[in-house]
């Protein structure tokens, strides 16, 4: 029970941060449609983390709703992978980390709706057409900007090399992942990886990038609670009113 | 105006569950007016026990949707007012919503209202549970596999109309524009 626990406040760990992240851009976007896609999108993670959060808590059972898990629990208490706490950067970081996100998060809620857990496979279903729609948009602008101007294919490369060697740790399956895929509640990484890096592929052959060596050295640790500095500063914002005033309500 | 306690009906005998969908249907979703929330599919299951308990089952449009409160506490108002004392709200996420569920009235109110409503048939994922390999997993997200959308304009009724933003106002709607009126205008997504 406490694997699965833990798997499900990876899954919302995953959807929040990066999700808070998207929220920091709100007024700020490159362009207002875009500022309105960022904040739709963060806005779809913001609700896919609360269902992973309400289920998790219930099965921990020790009173921990979806906002105490949020705001709660300190950087080493959150599992979620390096690649979302990554910066925003500029507007090629900004759509990489997302389309990187985006093609494993498409995989695996697919390969979650198949899940042994009936709640799990609800949950995924839900998710399902959104997250579909977001890997839509994020592979589409993709090629836009590789396939954009000198400077936009510059910056969209730079971002492709910068951020390739977080996107592998959401296929590096550990104790927790492992117990997962053997009670058929969570896809293996294999078949999950083998389809990121075929669409990944396909998307960035047509944006006309470079796509670095799959069998690169990547970065690991989040999953593990072992993050980088940008981690603290994403939750001092975002947990600043529950620090400052505990146990604050509307 | 808030009804009083004493203006409150007590709870008949004899409501039946077809009664209680009218009310529902006099419950506006909050952020289109125009539309009820059974006219947008969202209420999947009406209930009603032998004490004179409500069940009413209902389901988020998105995971997001930040309404969704608010549709909870409108229908448990709204059934309070019709004198049911016991109300209690039920949410299903399984099988998901779709705008499939949005009654042919509800389209043709959001086209009043000048909305265009869905326009094509809902993104095909019926395969993927039932284990569609990668192939029918990837067609849902290949760029070139997406039919090109004709959206008509719901003010002047032009086909010749081009999206401006795949993202509106709430996540279930696209903004375009029109060619031909020079109107932008929202559209809701399929999904």
């Amino acid at each position: 029970m406490q694997n699965k626990v833990n798997y499900l406040l990876r899954l919302g760990d995953n959807a929040l941060i990066l999700s808070q992240q998207l929220s920091q851009l709100c007024g700020r976007g490159p362009a207002l449609e875009e500022d309105m896609a960022l904040t739709n999108v963060a806005l779809d993670l913001l609700g896919q983390t609360r269902l992973w959060y309400e289920y998790a808590g219930e099965l921990e059972g020790a009173g921990r709703d979806e906002d105490k898990l949020a705001y709660h629990r300190d950087a080493h208490d959150f599992k979620n992978c390096l690649l979302m706490e990554q910066p925003n950067g500029n507007y090629a970081d900004t759509m990489v980390r997302q389309f990187f996100f985006d093609a494993w998060h498409y995989f695996l809620i697919v390969g979650l709706t198949r899940s042994s857990d009936a709640r799990i496979a609800a949950i995924a279903e839900k998710s399902l057409k959104e997250v579909t729609y977001h890997l839509r948009r994020s592979g589409d602008l993709i090629v836009r900007l590789g396939d954009g101007t000198e400077v936009s294919h510059a910056k969209t490369q730079a971002a492709v090399n910068e951020l390739w060697m977080y996107s592998g740790e959401v296929f590096a399956y550990d104790a927790v992942d492992d117990a997962m895929v053997a009670e058929g509640v969570a896809p293996a990484a294999d078949g999950l990886r083998t389809q990121w890096l075929a669409h990944v592929a396909e998307i960035l052959a047509e944006a006309t990038l470079t796509m670095p060596p799959a069998d690169a050295w990547m970065q690991k640790g989040g999953k593990q609670g072992r993050h980088s500095e940008h981690l603290g500063y994403i939750l001092a914002e975002m947990q600043f009113l529950q620090r400052a005033y505990p146990g604050a309500t509307w | 105006m808030t009804p009083s306690r004493e203006t409150v009906i007590p709870a008949k005998a004899g409501i039946h569950a077809e009664q209680i969908w009218a009310w529902l249907g006099e419950v506006s979703d909050p952020e289109i007016p125009v539309i009820s929330i059974v006219d947008l599919g969202i209420v999947r299951d009406v209930q009603l026990a032998a004490d004179g308990a409500c069940t009413v089952t209902i389901t988020p449009t998105y995971s997001g949707c930040p309404a969704m409160q608010v549709i909870a506490d409108a229908i448990t108002d709204a059934l309070h007012a019709h004198g049911l004392q016991d109300v209690r709200l039920q949410n299903q996420l399984s099988p998901a919503w779709t705008t499939d569920w949005m009654s042919e009235a509800g389209k043709a109110k959001l086209q009043g209202y000048g909305i265009a409503p869905p326009a094509q048939q809902v993104i095909d994922i019926s395969g993927l549970r039932a284990g569609v390999g990668a192939d029918g997993a990837l067609a849902a997200i290949s760029r070139r596999a997406q039919p090109r959308l004709t959206v008509a304009c719901p003010n002047c009724g032009s086909r010749h109309t081009e999206i401006t933003s795949q993202f509106g106002s709430t996540p279930c709607k696209a903004l375009y524009k029109c060619l031909d009126c020079r109107e932008p205008f929202d559209y809701f997504k399929c999904h």
